[in-house]
């Protein structure tokens, strides 16, 4: 089992715009337990953010043929924190041809994180 | 002249939201003009995340949360121009607004309208209202400018960038020009705390190391044909600079994200009373102006943090409008 040193740690949740305040207590078992927080999402945050940090990525592409049209894109769900560049490495010099629809996946399995990357936006 | 019962103006997320609530409301003659090529308003140029937490119970980007509710406007026929603005709003002798219009295949019209719903949002307040010192070159944009160019263009606006102002989209762009390569030296803000959400100081400028100057403005813009620096200084507290703290900064680009101000040309010259404290028109609890069957709603009213509160506003404006429409 892994030790861990116990301890407190102080976050602001990001997951939506309220952001509440969170204590995080991290047990010496590497589990912890969240208070200040007023939903779920919150709790989920907490502990994540302590053990394993993770982040959505934004972006957009570019499309093909086009003088400068781009469609924004996104991880279909969230990605380690120490993958954002090498997510944004993957995207650099992608190029997509239209037509677009929302949820059209853009690269599969971004950065070996299983997570896929897709269009957030309609590009006709 | 057309003759409609609810025009909104404006077909960002507080006129879509605004006219799908009209319909439902049981007026069918409704209208929605937006100047811009296509529906959505900013939320087209808004591609991060956190958005329809409280609408949708999930969280989408800017273009997902548009498309929701333009789907719902497609689905649900109500109608809409593009490319069309709206220059003049004006009361006829019977109550009913006469508002003036353009666009390319009509030229001028005029729209002959029972109640008129106001939704034409904010804009940034610009470089010229923040009386900087310093020279006049290029690479001085607002953060939405530098939003628009990189988001929807692809294009970027500088490579060594400083950040007056710490609102919410001068956060957003620290996080997307860093993610796109460029060097973002520091944010500036004049008062003690970011006027930004907290959770946009953590994961856009925490996330990247990027600097949060609190106290500090810029007090002068060096570069004759492009910006080359510009000078920090520290501020007391009566946001007077503190002799002796300037900081010379090298960098190709400035961004400005000082505030945002509600966007009432057509409000103050249709004549209603405007409140100086939010910058939109004084409405009674119907979100009716001092005009009747003028009602406001979204960043035209006051500037709201999220566009969830924007929709459930411009929900209840749209429902109200209806209401006045069906008891005149």
């Amino acid at each position: 089992m892994v030790k861990t040193v116990e301890r407190d740690v102080e976050l602001t949740c990001i997951r939506c715009p309220k952001g509440c305040a969170l204590t995080v207590h991290v047990n010496p078992d590497n589990t912890a337990t969240v208070t200040g927080n007023s939903c779920p999402k919150g709790e989920e945050y907490g502990r994540t953010e302590v053990l394993n940090p993770v982040r959505t990525v934004t972006s957009s592409v570019r499309i093909a043929g086009t003088k400068n049209g781009v469609v924004s894109v996104k991880t279909k769900g969230d990605i380690p924190k120490g993958k954002i560049f090498e997510c944004m490495d993957a995207l650099k010099g992608i190029s997509v041809e239209a037509p677009v629809k929302i949820g059209d996946v853009i690269i599969e399995n971004v950065a070996d994180t299983g997570i896929d990357v897709v269009a957030t936006a309609n590009f006709e | 002249m057309k003759n409609v019962d609810i025009l909104i103006i404006g077909g960002g997320p507080a006129g879509l939201a605004a006219g799908l609530s009209a319909k439902r409301n049981g007026v069918e003659n409704v209208l929605i003009l937006e100047r811009d090529k296509c529906l959505g308003g900013i939320l087209n140029q808004c591609i991060h995340n956190g958005f329809g937490l409280h609408t949708f119970k999930e969280e989408l980007t800017g273009p997902e949360y548009a498309d929701r509710y333009v789907t719902m406007v497609n689905t649900e026929a109500v109608p809409y121009m593009l490319n069309t603005m709206v220059c003049d709003i004006s009361v006829a002798d019977d109550g009913d607004k006469i508002v003036t219009a353009m666009n390319k295949e009509n030229g001028m019209m005029k729209i002959k309208a029972s109640a008129v719903i106001l939704a034409m949002g904010c804009r940034e307040r610009p470089r010229g209202a923040l009386s900087i010192p310093g020279s006049r070159p290029a690479g001085i944009f607002s953060a939405g400018t530098a939003q628009y160019y990189v988001n929807m263009e692809g294009r970027m606006p500088g490579k060594k960038i400083v950040i007056l102002g710490s609102g919410d989209i001068g956060l957003i762009m620290a996080r997307r020009l860093k993610l796109e390569g460029a060097e973002v030296l520091c944010v500036a803000e004049i008062r003690p705390k970011s006027g930004g959400l907290k959770r946009h100081i953590v994961q856009c400028l925490e996330d990247f190391d990027i600097p949060l100057y609190l106290n500090t403005t810029v007090t002068c813009i060096h570069g004759k044909s492009r910006v080359e620096g510009v000078t920090l200084s520290q501020v007391d507290e009566n946001m007077n600079h503190i002799k002796g703290t300037e900081k010379f900064v090298e960098c190709d680009t400035l961004l400005l994200s000082c505030g945002l101000i509600p966007e009432n040309e057509l409000t103050t010259a249709a004549g209603a009373s405007m409140d100086p404290k939010t910058g939109g028109p004084v409405v009674d609890s119907t979100l009716q102006c001092s005009i009747p069957g003028l009602f406001a709603c979204g960043n035209v009213l006051h500037v709201h943090e999220l566009v969830d509160h924007v929709s459930a506003e411009a929900e209840r404006a749209g429902a109200f409008a209806a209401n006045y429409v069906k008891g005149r």
